[in-house]
């Protein structure tokens, strides 16, 4: 009998070992895979920012690690014109950087706002109200705006072209805001429908019956509710507005630029001055890197809206 | 019929007060609706006259006629509340988003359609004429721009290896590990980052040929000659693991976002049935994610068919059109050749093929939804 329990403790014990063993051998893979992909994640962003710091002989060694296989220097902000001394004094590559920067940030922002506004309505109302424009119900509207989402940017941009040279509204600040808005619209729509689904209708009902109209119960009761989904969306937006190249590069010339055109111009005409561009780079991603670690909740929760049930 | 009226009621009920709309109020939004409408005709007018010669006076562009258009919008608007009271302030809701996709889709398409079947060349002296089919013909002439459809193929085809690596990388994420919020922004960044910045920091500096140190990281690992986009298999490789890097973590953040969503008692009740982790992911957690796999794959594709960014502004095209995409194309047809009639044309053939392929798999994918249910 009591060898009988001894020989399973020591099978117990035995097998207990064995899992510790794997246990380890198991974390040992699991945060060595994430390291790796933290590297290679991290490293273009770590070398690009490095980079900005070296002068050529540097670059050519390949150096990593500054004060070791370096030392750091100036020059690559020194010649954007955004160096501890060339900060004070007038240059104009920092001025033609600046003008693009707020290029970018007019456009960005204020197409997300535009398309945030519009499509947080639109969601909500189709969320809540049942609908026919001409043969078009509920299903059909939600599906004419979401379908949006596949049409290619180059279906658009030619016809774009001929028409805003009509308008006047070529290399143009608003006629990129507008196009801009198209191309985030679905991606708000898509998360505000989700958003305003998860909000009970019994809170409007309640509103209706104490006196308040559609539109008020809806900016009075139904926007504070849905206001994370509306920063999540205004976010994602932005992000894309920010980076969007193709229609910046074929509607503007020389006004409207924003930051990704004036990026593409340098690396095709300026070479191999590494410095330089990797002072732009950084300076155009840096915004962005800001963005992606303090706000990566709303960004997290705008690109999951709808796809998990 | 019950299904139908069923589906006429709005899920918020509202008291309707239509019925008590005087005449007067409804006579006043017509009116204002038409005035409108004949504002809009007038400046299109004008301006279509002014142009053709045929008036002296006019304004030197079109933009009146969009401010017309903005002000029937309005007037639209005013009409719907004061002809329909309750509902017409429910359309209120949808109208703006709905009008100005109209507006920014439908009328750009339509033009467009015009274009393609024009010989349109901007640095051609003589204006646009009408072509018939020719572009068409030229289209299925011309081997560059089946190469690139080709292309899109292969690059649509990479996003399975970007799928494994980003189901992969989420389970990982999912798993118990400390630090999972400093991992899951790292994994996040490169999405944030903006594709024209990408191909210069990673193909243009980190593989560069003599001293990038990709290209002496391989050198390590016995490759001699590490030339990045010297071949075209190379080359489209390049592409695909850039374009790959910036999108993995949005597959990966709804695929995390899907594993958190399971329950848990399901892989805890498969432990205790016995079934190795091998066995529970491909019985239970690979099934049951399903569902979100396919929404971030669809999504995901629809992004690839945009690739365009990186390719302009890595290889423009080459070598040779081995990695041209079919937007990089088209965009360089403009730019180096001003041919828009031709590049509208071949942009409209690849939006039916879009549309074709993305029914196909939508079709595919809700068949897959169902018998996965079953």
């Amino acid at each position: 009998m009591t060898s009988l329990t001894d020989t399973i403790r020591i099978a117990d014990v035995a097998e207990e070992k064995d899992t510790s063993a794997k246990f380890y051998f198991g974390r040992f893979f699991v945060y060595g895979a994430l390291t790796l992909w933290t590297i290679i994640c991290l490293f273009p962003i770590y070398w690009t920012l490095s980079t900005s710091f070296k002068v050529a002989k540097d670059v050519q060694k390949g150096a990593i690690v500054p004060w070791v296989g370096y030392m750091p220097n100036w020059k690559g902000w020194q010649s954007l014109g955004l160096s501890p001394d060339t900060i004070v004094r007038p240059s104009t590559v920092r001025d033609e950087f600046f003008k693009r920067f707020f290029n970018s940030v007019i456009t960005s922002v204020s197409a997300s706002l535009l398309a945030v506004l519009i499509g947080s309505l639109a969601a909500y109302g189709l969320s809540r109200f049942a609908y026919k424009i001409g043969w078009m119900r509920n299903k059909d509207i939600s599906f004419f705006f979401l379908s949006q989402l596949i049409l290619p940017p180059v279906v658009l941009a030619l016809p774009f072209l001929a028409l805003y040279k009509e308008l006047a509204l070529l290399d143009s600040t608003i006629g990129l805001i507008l196009l801009y808005t198209l191309m985030v619209l679905p991606i708000v729509i898509w998360i505000m429908r989700d958003q305003f689904g998860g909000i009970p209708i019994e809170l409007e009902e309640a509103a209706l019956v104490d006196g308040l109209s559609i539109w008020g119960a809806f900016f009075r009761i139904v926007l504070p509710l849905a206001a994370p989904g509306m920063v999540a969306a205004f976010i994602l937006a932005l992000v894309l507005c920010w980076n969007e190249y193709f229609f910046a590069a074929l509607l503007t010339s020389t006004h409207a630029t924003t930051v990704p055109v004036m990026v593409a111009s340098q690396t095709g005409s300026q070479g191999i001055n590494w410095w330089s561009m990797a002072a732009l780079s950084t300076a155009a991603i840096a915004p962005l890197v800001v963005i992606g670690v303090f706000l990566e909740k709303y960004i997290i929760k705008g690109m999951t809206a709808g796809s998990v049930k | 019929m019950a299904t139908k009226t069923e589906m006429m009621i709005d899920r918020l009920y509202t008291v309707n007060t239509d019925a008590e709309i005087p005449q007067s109020r409804k006579t006043l939004g017509r009116l204002i609706l038409w005035a409108a409408s004949a504002l809009v005709i007038l400046s299109f007018l004008i301006e279509g006259l002014f142009k053709a010669g045929k008036i002296s006076f006019g304004y030197e562009n079109w933009q009146p006629v969009l401010y017309a258009v903005m002000i029937w919008c309005l007037a639209l608007g005013v009409f719907l509340v004061m002809t329909k009271g309750e509902s017409g302030k429910k359309l209120l809701f949808v109208l703006p988003a709905f009008l100005f996709t109209v507006f920014m889709v439908i009328f750009p398409t339509i033009f467009g359609l015009y274009i393609a079947f024009t010989d349109w060349n901007l640095s051609a002296f003589e204006g646009q004429h009408f072509n018939g089919a020719d572009n068409l013909v030229h289209m299925w002439h011309d081997p560059y721009f089946w190469n690139a459809l080709a292309n899109m193929i292969y690059y649509t085809l990479a996003i399975f290896v970007e799928y494994a690596i980003a189901f992969g990388l989420a389970l990982l994420l999912n798993a118990e590990i400390k630090a999972r919020k400093f991992f899951r922004v790292a994994f996040l960044l490169p999405f944030m980052l903006s594709p024209v910045a990408v191909s210069w920091m990673i193909g243009k500096s980190l593989g560069e040929y003599r001293f990038g140190p990709l290209a002496t990281l391989a050198r390590h690992l016995g490759w001699n000659q590490p030339a990045f986009f010297s071949t075209p298999g190379l080359a489209r490789t390049s592409i695909m693991i850039m374009d790959a890097w910036t999108y993995i973590p949005f597959m990966l953040i709804m695929l995390l976002a899907g594993l958190q969503a399971m329950p848990k008692e399901v892989q805890e009740a498969a432990r205790v049935d016995g079934a190795t982790g091998w066995q529970a992911f491909w019985k239970i957690t690979f099934p049951l994610m399903l569902p979100v796999s396919i929404t971030a794959v669809i999504l995901r594709v629809i992004f690839k068919l945009k690739l365009a960014d990186i390719i302009i502004n890595m290889t423009a095209g080459g070598p040779g059109g081995a990695t041209d995409s079919v937007t990089s194309f088209i965009f360089r047809e403009y730019r180096e050749r001003s041919n828009v009639g031709y590049g509208t044309m071949l942009a409209f053939v690849y939006l039916v093929f879009i549309i074709l392929f993305v029914t196909g798999l939508l079709k595919i994918a809700s068949r897959w939804n169902t018998s996965g249910q079953d």
